[in-house]
């Protein structure tokens, strides 16, 4: 099918407006190294490597092209003969093997990053112009990066949290790699909000990461291998749902069947486990006794105005879009103002605004456009990723007085009754 | 490859960047939203301007060397296919709006616009183009142009030909001619615009566009009527074109079209039902009500299972998005969707809905059948798998079997998709040989050497005309 509906869904498209930068492009492309008219090149790669996969391309295909799977297999066949740069290879082998499978070494780097942040180590690296040595793009990266910590929601909460009120349900928490080293204080707000809905909560401390970079970047047997012990890990505990706060996460989560399907050993477990995941607002919203949220600030009569920036794999992957946006329509006070294209990827897609700075810049300069159109007092998104892009899209291209960009949770939290 | 020589010459007309031979350029242009068609070209050029699309004719005419033309390349009738390699000429930096001109209600407009953007754009402002084809949100006004494209709106408000009123193209000898204007009326010579009009890249190169503007319908309202009779949905058609009654849209979509439509848009639609007719009507509120009302009655007496009113605008839009995806959701059943064109007068509909039945059952193959039923212009469509080509094969029979049938009822072999490839093999049962001699005449007299779109229109051999064996 090559009808072209997917064309204007494609960012990398929109920004370019050239055919092999569209999903039917890149297919064409994959179709023709297939086909033998092509060698996969380094231009071929490059091409693969441009895609976001943010895959928006996915619900407006009438013919329901698995594009996500296409591309996964792409970058998987490319990493079968890889011939990447040394610095690139170095900078992969670094994240997807010594980094995000291990959970002691994030928090090794949580802590080292913590140390860096508070000892003064970060200031006087700004101030000697030690960053400037780093590549722009990472300079800006580093500036917003939040700060880090030993302590995750294990260390902070416990594995068992308890119900408010009669249990509805046992849930799990998928707490993430990112997630719990930066953002430990959104999965403990998350725990007491599910806790607060009537779930019990338990989070597994042997859980791994999702394997979600690693399976978009073409290294599907780490990928497979994390999602064996998932898979393993929560299948003991028993619970009726699995719970995740990023969009990033939810979507590889809730497609591990896919990803272990030719796995005769792990493939009904497997099943079993996707069939369980939920994003944390259509859980709270859809199953929980949801709790009443205020305004809780001093101006408690101002009305806020508040925006929504897409998870790109909460809503086109996990198709959740509307529940963060009537999670947030239920707080007093609240203004929702959606934003033009709030369903365009904002250009973090995983590791992509490290790899492909260029491209990542133009749409999220296109995306803070947009933003500041709303008036926005808070932009809130439902996954990590896109928050530390928010993040810099605000240090870049907006007011940082004006605006707050927070995790849908967090903002729920904070507004409790 | 091309000649070295007049690739230099090529870059240096729009620059690097915009000149590209490499395998990633040529291979994404190899292909247009045609089924199993593929030719790779030998370059690709991104033109800013007419003066670059001038110059690039005038050193492509001094070779030779063929060039297609195309905007999204969302057609499908192989139109854009570079069945004879060349230069692909990909007019998506020409996309500007020129000039809108409220006082004379016209809109003047580069080829590489989106139609979407455009009609969005002009509807923002009080105004309405109505041509829509199902692709509008992914192609371009000159691809509508060239290929003369229909829609939703054709039976009420016409097609891209009733809406075009003046032209500027690139000859292939790299002149720029400029043909009628703002004019209402303007009967000097020839009409160059509407032979340019559905000419499919053939004749000249499109790059301006002077489009007709009307005021939009005051109100709208959309109706659903469900059948569990194929036929009565199909001699609905005929009877609310006979009691003088003219919807804005009036489609219609079989069971299988139903189904997958419904699975990709999630409506809920009745998936029990033989068929479902989406009608529109628009105008003065009274009128709509009023219409609607005798349409209701009239699908009622054609024994219509249920009868629905959408709710809101933003229900009906759904409806009609739904239904413009209806070809590509078909392929969630096979690989292959071989998507056609047939076309038979309007009160005709049943009989033709008829033929497509029994001719796929002769040949023993699955086709769903959507489409413009108020204005004749119905899609049968294949769902196959190209990798068996005996299937394919009684596909292809099964196809002449039909354009052979719209023929006989009095129809045509395409109502707004043009001929390309495709159709080509065809073209003189529709037109006759006399017919084809005077269209290869006028190819000549735009294109003596043949390098606009070459091997598009005119096959080397017409298909013999099918038996169809009645009873």
């Amino acid at each position: 099918m090559r009808c072209g509906f997917c064309l204007p869904a494609c960012p990398t498209f929109r920004e370019s407006g050239v055919e092999p930068e569209s999903p039917r492009g890149r297919i064409a492309l994959m179709k023709a190294v297939v086909d033998g008219l092509m060698e996969p090149d380094g231009m071929f790669r490059d091409q693969m490597n441009h895609c976001l996969g943010c895959r928006a391309c996915e619900p407006v295909c009438p013919a329901d092209v698995k594009y996500g799977q296409l591309i996964e297999k792409a970058r998987d066949a490319i990493e079968d003969h890889p011939n990447h740069s040394l610095p690139v290879k170095g900078m992969r082998k670094l994240f997807f093997k010594g980094i995000f499978p291990h959970r002691n070494r994030l928090k090794v780097l949580g802590g080292a990053m913590k140390f860096y942040q508070k000892s003064g180590l970060r200031r006087v690296a700004r101030e000697t112009g030690m960053m400037k040595l780093f590549p722009r793009h990472l300079q800006q990266m580093e500036s917003i990066l939040p700060d880090a910590g030993v302590h995750g929601v294990v260390e902070k909460l416990g594995t068992v949290y308890p119900a408010k009120g009669t249990p509805i349900a046992r849930v799990a928490l998928f707490r993430g790699c990112i997630m719990d080293v930066m953002f430990a204080e959104t999965n403990c707000n998350s725990v007491k909000l599910l806790s607060e809905a009537g779930f019990e909560v338990v989070i597994p401390p042997e859980q791994v990461c999702c394997g979600a970079l690693h399976a978009h970047s073409g290294e599907m047997e780490l990928a497979r291998d994390l999602a064996r012990t998932n898979v393993k890990v929560f299948k003991e505990m028993n619970v009726d749902y699995i719970v995740s706060n990023a969009g990033g996460c939810g979507a590889l989560l809730i497609e591990y069947d896919h990803l272990l399907h030719e796995d005769a050993v792990w493939k009904e477990q497997a099943t079993w486990f996707a069939s369980r995941v939920l994003d944390i607002s259509k859980l709270l919203l859809e199953y929980g006794r949801l709790p009443s949220f205020a305004e809780s600030s001093v101006s408690v009569r101002e009305p806020i105005v508040v925006t929504y920036q897409d998870s790109c794999h909460l809503r086109n992957v996990m198709r959740s879009g509307a529940a963060p946006r009537q999670l947030i329509r239920q707080v007093g006070n609240v203004i929702f103002e959606e934003m033009k294209e709030a369903d365009r990827c904002c250009g973090s897609a995983g590791i992509y605004n490290v790899m492909q700075p260029e491209m990542a810049g133009q749409i999220l300069e296109h995306k803070m456009e947009n933003v500041n159109a709303t008036g926005a007092r808070y932009l809130l998104t439902s996954n990590p990723g896109c928050l530390l892009q928010m993040k810099l899209g605000l240090e870049k291209h907006s007011n940082t007085d004006k605006m707050e960009v927070q995790h849908v949770v967090d903002f729920l939290y904070e507004r409790l009754i | 490859m091309l000649d070295s020589a007049l690739a230099a010459q090529l870059r240096a007309i729009v620059g690097d960047a915009h000149f590209r031979e490499d395998k990633e350029a040529r291979i994404t242009h190899s292909y247009d939203g045609t089924p199993m068609l593929q030719a790779i070209p030998d370059a690709v050029i991104y033109p800013k301007s007419t003066e670059q699309v001038s110059a690039i004719m005038k050193v492509l005419s001094a070779y030779k060397v063929p060039l297609i033309s195309r905007g999204s390349g969302s057609n499908l009738c192989g139109g854009t296919v570079p069945v004879q390699g060349g230069v692909v000429m990909v007019m998506h930096r020409m996309n500007r709006l020129l000039e809108l001109d409220t006082d004379n209600l016209v809109a003047r407009v580069q080829p590489g616009i989106i139609t979407a953007d455009f009609i969005n754009h002009i509807e923002s402002l009080g105004l309405f183009y109505p041509p829509d084809p199902s692709s509008m949100r992914i192609s371009t006004i000159g691809g509508n142009i060239a290929e003369c494209s229909g829609g939703l709106r054709g039976l009420k408000y016409g097609t891209t030909k009733d809406y075009v009123i003046g032209l500027e193209a690139v000859l292939a000898n790299g002149e720029i001619i400029r043909t009628g204007g703002k004019l209402m009326k303007d009967v000097a010579g020839y009409d160059l615009t509407k032979l340019l009009v559905g000419s499919e890249g053939t004749l000249a190169i499109i790059t301006e566009a002077t489009l007709k503007l009307i005021p939009p319908p005051k109100s709208k309202m959309t109706m659903l009527a469900m059948f569990r009779d194929l036929y009565g949905a199909a001699r609905t058609v005929s009877a609310i074109i006979e009691s003088r009654i003219i919807p804005a849209t009036l489609e219609f979509m079989d069971n299988p079209t139903i189904r997958v439509v419904d699975d990709f848009a999630k409506l809920g639609l009745p998936l029990d039902m033989e068929a479902i007719l989406l009608i529109e009507q628009d105008g003065d509120p009274e009128t709509v009500a009023r219409d609607i009302e005798m349409i209701r009655r009239i699908c009622e007496r054609e024994q219509a299972d249920s009868i629905q009113v959408a709710a809101d605008r933003e229900e009906a839009e759904r409806l009609l998005t739904a239904r413009r995806s209806a070809f590509t959701a078909l392929a969630r059943l096979r690989p292959t969707t071989i998507l056609e064109d047939a076309t038979v007068p309007r009160s005709k509909i049943a009989d033709m809905v008829r033929r497509i039945k029994e001719i796929a059952q002769k040949y023993n193959v699955t086709i769903a059948t959507f489409g413009h039923a108020g204005d004749g212009n119905l899609h049968p469509t294949a769902t196959t798998d190209a990798r068996d080509a005996e299937e394919i094969h009684r596909v292809e029979q099964a196809f002449e079997e039909i354009f052979a049938a719209a023929l006989e009822l009095g129809g045509t072999i395409t109502g707004e998709h043009g001929v390309g490839v495709v159709k080509a093999p065809f073209l003189e049962w529709k037109i006759g040989a006399s017919g084809v001699e005077v269209m290869k005449g006028i190819k000549k007299a735009f294109d003596p050497d043949n390098i606009l779109n070459p091997g598009k229109m005119f096959a080397k051999e017409t298909k013999k005309r099918v038996i169809i064996h009645h009873g």
